[in-house]
């Protein structure tokens, strides 16, 4: 069962993902995007991982795409479906054909079943996966935690000045 | 009931569907008479009596409408793009609907020997002997509340016209700005209660003869939460994407029939879903007096909750006028925020201590 919603779901996000290059339409695009990063968040579910899950959501397909539709919308980008766009198809073959190869074996020649640690599955379900991510991230992880916050900080503050004409 | 599909008791699935069927029919008729009621209650505090005619005081109004809207012609213009014009309705209306599959409407009550808990997403598990629902119902609900503004943007896009446009921009500055404001705001509450599931947070409000409200212990969150998911969610005194005096009809402008129906649903079941949201945060879900003696009661306090909410909504759209733009702003972004995280430190503050 657990499979088959795995097929059913990977089969969308393949074809959205594909469709986000192929369309013509940038807005399109967009939408086929956020369709492949809801599949992304169903995959966190299936993988006991919820918090990650609505982040995904919200950050990705809420947050981010937003503002990407936005650009587009207000670039005002209309794309004629007659013209004829030519992405150097045989050159581009060969990217994709040799970065299928490199994943194909780096998932090939990895162990599948890395060791376990201390979180199984019934352990995320009785303490619950939110509370797990919390006590990571301001335990063990607060280094990094506090450095990632004042990274995003520095990018406000850019933000501000570069918007801004008189300061 | 001895049937069993993959290791699971036939009960269980009939419970779901069950659960789901009368939720989402529940959700339908309350979004179809809230129509009724928006415009009765809004005639009688305008001293006007309302819609009359159809049916014993207009009661079969919102039918008549339905019908209307379902036969009237389908127009889609000539320079829009159609793909995202025709799906925009579609994404702003199922998120508006499966936010419901979190919110639980009532205690769990049992069948047939089986426990079932009155939340669409949850199951009772026997062996450890209590209810899992879904560990961060509230950033469900924020994701899917984040969704609904494409339905907006795409409307105004799609339909390339000016006023659509202006109306669709107005909508998506707005909700994402005031969904900072509703998010930090419940997060005051969550640093009380230590969880991000809806029915323990619902649980944790049990006290006091089912009225240890987290209204009384965040007053100004509760007051905050309310007031932006209003903004969010484009009600009164908010509602500048749709507002008629400028923008003709806003992002909805260019559409009609059902598609236009279809947007008028989502805004009233996105009224719901917040009414709900703030009874089962701040009101105490459906606890009150008497729950655990006759667990049906618990329903039946949650919906004369969220009604009660919905009538405040209404009596707020019949008060006060339409704000400003930049005044919308200025109280987004330089007023709610910084209270909004002053309540934080100060909620930290005093939890420490305690």
């Amino acid at each position: 069962m657990e499979t088959l919603f795995f097929l059913i779901i990977s089969l969308v996000a393949i074809v959205s993902a594909i469709l986000v290059v192929t369309l013509k339409n940038p807005i399109n695009s967009a939408l086929s995007l956020i369709m492949t990063f809801f599949c992304l968040a169903t995959y966190y579910v299936m993988l006991d991982a919820p918090f990650m899950a609505a982040v995904q959501v919200m950050v990705y397909a809420g947050a981010i795409m937003v503002l990407m539709v936005f650009t587009i919308m207000l670039l005002n980008i209309r794309v004629d479906a007659s013209k004829k766009h030519s992405h150097k198809l045989i050159l581009g073959s060969i990217i994709g054909f040799f970065t299928f190869l490199n994943a194909f074996f780096v998932i090939y020649r990895s162990r599948a079943a890395l060791p376990t640690g201390p979180y199984s599955g019934e352990m995320i379900k009785s303490v619950g996966h939110t509370e797990l991510v919390g006590r990571e991230i301001f335990t063990n992880f607060l280094l990094p935690f506090e450095v990632t916050s004042i990274l995003l900080l520095v990018a406000i503050i850019g933000a501000v000045i570069l918007a801004k004409k008189k300061i | 009931m001895g049937i069993e599909i993959l290791g699971l008791p036939m009960m269980y699935y009939i419970a779901m569907v069950a659960k789901v069927l009368v939720a989402f029919v529940f959700v339908l008729l309350t979004v179809a008479y809230a129509t009724y009621a928006e415009r009765k209650i809004i005639g009688h505090m305008q001293v006007r009596l309302g819609p009359m005619r159809t049916g014993w005081h207009g009661l079969l109004q919102p039918i008549a409408d339905g019908v209307k809207l379902f036969f009237k012609e389908e127009i889609i213009p000539s320079q829009a793009s159609t793909f995202a014009f025709l799906v925009a309705p579609l994404i702003a209306l199922v998120p508006a609907f499966i936010t419901f599959a979190v919110i639980p409407f009532g205690g769990t009550i049992e069948i047939a020997g089986y426990k079932i808990p009155l939340q669409i997403a949850a199951y009772y598990d026997t062996a450890a002997g209590q209810v899992y629902d879904v560990n961060v119902g509230v950033l469900y609900i924020l994701a899917m509340s984040s969704l609904g503004v494409y339905g907006i943007v795409l409307a105004g896009w799609a339909s390339n016209s000016k006023y659509s446009l202006m109306g669709g921009l107005r909508a998506s500055a707005q909700m994402i700005s005031y969904e900072l404001s509703a998010g930090l705001s419940l997060v005051a509450v969550f640093m009380l209660s230590g969880t991000l599931s809806l029915s323990k947070i619902v649980e944790f409000q049990s006290g006091l003869g089912g009225f240890e409200w987290y209204l009384f212990k965040q007053p100004l969150a509760a007051f905050m939460f309310f007031i932006c998911s209003l903004a969010e969610i484009n009600r009164t005194p908010f509602d500048l994407p749709e507002a008629e005096t400028e923008l003709v009809s806003g992002f909805c402008t260019e559409y009609s029939s059902m598609k236009y129906a279809m947007f008028f649903m989502a805004e009233y079941a996105n009224m719901v879903t917040v009414c709900a949201l703030t009874t089962t945060i701040f009101l105490g879900g459906w606890n009150g007096p008497l729950t655990s003696a006759i667990p049906l009661l618990g329903p039946v306090y949650f919906i004369a909750k969220v009604y009660f909410l919905m009538f405040v909504c209404m009596w707020i759209r019949a008060t006060l006028p339409r704000y400003r733009y930049d005044q919308l702003m200025h109280l987004g972004w330089k007023v709610f925020i910084p209270v909004a995280l002053v309540n934080i430190v100060v909620t930290g503050i005093i939890g420490y201590f305690i």
